[in-house]
């Protein structure tokens, strides 16, 4: 399916943190990049963790409190959520949002916030393929 | 029949209300009591002496149970009570495997304490609805069911005539009966028997949960010592329990961070090693049925081999390929990453009440490959699967099932028993549809199954007396100790293992200790002190989940990429530590891995006093049967004869060149029984007990398990030692 995802240039990046800052601000009103939805990496060559909305935290929730919305973004539902943090541990690209704070995870929703504020457009949304992981959990879709 | 005519035909006999509790570091610090003969139902406080002695789950089933027997109490007196219990840290939803309930009754096997570990969400609900521990005491007149509303702050005692007794069947009825909706069906799980449970002392409880993929309630069992059988004879059809809004915090932990990252770490852990360690997320414990076969440790004909040519037709991936459903989160409670509870859908069923149903079946376990299939030499996978079921929703322990089973095959293959005496069933190894007739009849308390579901002890005392079996043979090949049957391990080799089969509180199960890889794969504990101190340390360490609310499995069936390089690999360091940090971070209490130990030590010299106060427990009462130990057939010794023709020459200094098999297998088993008592000896002596089995007051004292009840009944037996 289609999907609009943010989708990252790991060479353009300069690892400034403004992303984390203006995620973690929309999500919990605070600049904390612990608790942001994607994660930087600075390095001599800076590295990006952003979620690809592949799905495969759907099938291993045990309570169903993950789904794909109608614009096949992946989502918690934190009233059904029961906090096990599996998704976290299991997230292939390291990115389900977890912070002690909190007794469920959170990720992104590819709003684009942090895009628009990204200084050099090293992330971005995109519409692009992608092939859905859950294999056991109808799609909510 | 629909579920407003059950409902309707109810009939309530008492119902109390109480303020919903709220849960402080782990304990809602009071246990709910129900008397079913008077229909009374209350509130008991938790006393520090409980958590400071006993801690909980099986800590507080033995010790309610202590108080509520006399040494005289029969396991089918009203007095016996059939206690469950979580524990500290049940019920948090970050750790794999913690949400467990412990069962505590007096066995109809054993006739002491048996405790049973088991999955499905009872546990943590009954928890969230403010109760610590479920004691149930005395006898119903007429069937009932026990409910109890977690949120309304409600608890019943129904008469229920209607409903039906088998497991799987029941299970379904009361979840659409007291769940509002679909989505409020995983808020509710159902305790339940099975009909051979109103027969068979072998007798198991299943425990719900509702797979929300599968739309079925699965059934996790507790299995071994009878717990069923008490169940059915108190009238219980069901307890069910129902609780909404369960959230990651509900033990309100004093740490909960300390949880939260023990807990992402082991499920980093599993989902980076699982595929290349032991797939318990693709296989569960099945995994191992072709490793046991391949170390020569499946037990094969009522243990007589270890191994089979046929194994490889119920190996592991037979399972995952033909019947298992991939890929599902098969926790048996929240965060359990590991998820081994796995099923078979839309098995279709070809004997008995269910024929032409399509079932769910929780499993194959390894268990019940090994006991139901191996070792009565069925290789078939589909009998296996039809015979999980059938024991599950029956009602039925599959160990001892499998374990008796195994026996009188043996005993008809040697005309010990023939077909007169069972009916007309051939029961030849491998005659699986005689096996699930067994289960048929045992259900309808009717025929040899009706005997068969009375126990491997039972049914020898029965072969001697009306048919003159020998009784010495069958001692040696009944694989029983207390009155429980053995496990599906074969211990023959490993001296270690007898030790952990034999020298256990509630009879032979692998739960306790499982030595053979260190003992006779890799040979790291060589001498009697080295399994000495295993058998005190890994049974107390293992004690520790029972008193948590803890599956083992998530200890060492996952382990850490460096587990090898660690000073001690066996003990897995880094999941030791992530045990102490799950205690710390619940309660706020600053334990080490020693003071671990020393919990677990207090309750397992506590369980060991309650069996010599019910006229077990000591010395003698650890004695296992020869098959365990070694070959007592000439076919068994010559099916090894190169390895014990060696052993004869290196470690017995006996020559068995022209010697006949008969000579051979009696200088063996002089040495091998030899083995066995100074392995006794010697476990006795680092656990602190007398070499009768007694714990000593000194050692009473010094782990503080002193309490004057306790010491009283330990004193007249260490006076007689020290004067006789």
């Amino acid at each position: 399916m289609k999907v609009k995802v943010l989708t990252k240039k790991e060479e353009l990046c300069i690892a400034c943190g403004l992303c984390e800052e203006v995620c973690s601000n929309a999500f919990f009103k605070e600049k904390n990049r612990d608790k942001a939805c994607i994660k930087v990496k600075p390095g001599e060559k800076s590295s990006i963790d952003v979620c690809t909305q592949c799905g495969v935290c759907i099938d291993i929730c045990p309570v169903k409190a993950i789904s794909r919305d109608k614009r096949g973004i992946v989502r918690i539902n934190k009233k059904e959520c029961v906090g096990c943090f599996m998704c976290v541990g299991f997230c292939p690209e390291n990115i389900m949002g977890q912070h002690d704070d909190y007794i469920e995870p959170f990720k992104c929703i590819a709003c684009g916030l942090c895009a628009k504020e990204c200084p050099t457009g090293a992330i971005y949304i995109e519409e692009v393929e992608i092939e859905k992981q859950e294999k056991v959990t109808p799609s909510a879709v | 029949m629909d579920i407003k005519t059950l409902r309707d035909a109810h009939k309530l006999l008492t119902e109390f209300k109480y303020e919903l509790g709220t849960v402080e570091r782990g304990y809602t610090n009071r246990t709910l009591y129900i008397n079913i003969s008077d229909n009374i139902i209350k509130s008991k406080p938790v006393t520090q002496l409980m958590k400071d002695k006993f801690i909980g789950g099986k800590g507080f089933g033995l010790w309610y149970l202590w108080n509520a027997v006399t040494p005289e109490t029969k396991w089918n007196d009203p007095e016996n009570e059939i206690v469950i219990a979580g524990g500290p840290i049940c019920g948090i939803t970050q750790y794999p495997g913690a949400g467990k309930s412990l069962v505590c009754t007096i066995s109809p096997l054993t006739h002491i304490p048996i405790d049973s570990n088991v999955g499905g969400y009872f546990g943590p609900y009954l928890k969230f609805s403010g109760w610590d521990a479920l004691e149930i005491q005395g006898k119903a007149e007429k069937d009932v069911i026990i409910y109890i509303d977690g949120n309304k702050g409600i608890v019943t005692i129904e008469e229920a005539p209607l409903e039906a007794i088998d497991g799987h069947v029941i299970s379904e009825e009361l979840t659409e009966m007291y769940a509002d909706s679909e989505e409020d069906k995983k808020n509710i799980s159902v305790i339940s028997a099975g009909t051979a449970s109103d027969y068979a002392n072998i007798g198991i409880l299943n425990f719900s949960f509702y797979d929300l993929r599968r739309q079925v309630a699965r059934l996790k069992q507790a299995g071994r010592g009878g717990i069923g059988r008490v169940f059915r004879d108190k009238k219980i059809k069901a307890i069910v329990i129902k609780f909404k809004g369960t959230k990651g915090n509900l033990n309100n932990p004093a740490n909960q961070s300390l949880i939260n990252k023990a807990g992402i770490k082991l499920h980093k852990q599993i989902h980076d090693l699982d595929d290349v360690q032991c797939r318990m997320r693709k296989i569960g414990t099945a995994n191992i049925i072709e490793i046991m076969d391949e170390y020569d440790l499946l037990p094969v004909h009522n243990y007589q081999y270890g191994s089979h040519p046929d194994t490889h037709k119920i190996e592991s991936n037979v399972f995952i390929e033909k019947y298992i459903t991939q890929n599902m989160p098969d926790g048996c409670w929240y965060g359990c990453s590991l998820s081994c509870a796995k099923a078979a859908d839309n098995f279709e069923l070809k004997t008995g009440p269910y024929k032409g149903h399509k079932v769910t079946i929780d499993g194959p376990e390894y268990e019940n490959a090994a006991g139901l299939g191996a070792n009565c030499g069925i290789f078939d996978p589909e009998i296996i699967l039809e015979a999980n079921f059938y024991c599950d929703t029956y009602g039925v322990d599959t160990i001892s099932f499998g374990t008796i089973c195994a026996f009188v095959m043996e005993c008809y293959e040697r005309g010990i028993i023939n077909k007169e005496i069972t009916g007309g069933l051939e029961l030849n190894f491998g005659n699986g549809f005689a096996q699930l007739e067994l289960l048929h009849q045992m259900s309808r308390g009717e025929g040899f199954g009706y005997l068969v579901g009375l126990g491997v002890r039972r049914l020898k005392e029965i072969f001697v007396r009306d048919y003159g079996a020998d009784p010495n043979f069958l001692n040696d090949i009944g694989m029983e100790q207390k009155g429980l049957e053995v496990s599906e391990y074969l211990p023959k080799e490993s001296l270690a293992q007898q030790g952990g089969y034999g020298l256990t509180n509630k009879g032979p199960q692998h739960d306790e200790a499982w030595l053979i890889f260190m003992d006779m794969v890799n040979n790291q504990i060589p001498t009697f002190e080295d399994k000495a101190e295993a058998l005190h340390y890994f049974p107390m360490f293992r004690t520790w989940f029972g008193l948590m609310g803890l599956c083992k499995l998530p200890w060492n069936d996952t382990t850490p990429a460096n587990n090898a390089e660690t000073d001690e690999p066996a003990k897995i360091p880094e999941h030791v530590q992530n045990y102490v940090d799950l205690f710390n971070g619940i309660t706020g209490m600053n334990i080490d891995k020693h003071e671990l130990i020393r919990q677990s030590e207090r309750v397992y010299n506590f369980q060991r006093v309650f069996n010599i106060r019910m006229g077990k427990g000591l010395r003698k009462h650890d004695a296992m049967p020869y098959r365990s130990m070694g070959p007592v057939t000439v076919e068994e010794y010559e099916s090894r004869q190169e390895r014990y023709d060696k052993q004869l020459r290196e470690l017995v200094g006996y020559d068995p060149e022209g010697k006949t098999t008969e000579e051979k297998i009696k200088v063996m088993r002089t040495y091998r029984e030899d083995q066995y008592e100074k392995l006794t000896d010697a476990v006795y002596k680092r656990r602190g007990w007398t070499p009768n089995g007694v714990p000593t007051i000194e050692h009473l004292k010094e782990i503080g398990m002193d309490l004057p009840e306790v010491i009283e009944v330990v004193k007249p037996h260490l006076q007689q030692e020290a004067c006789c």
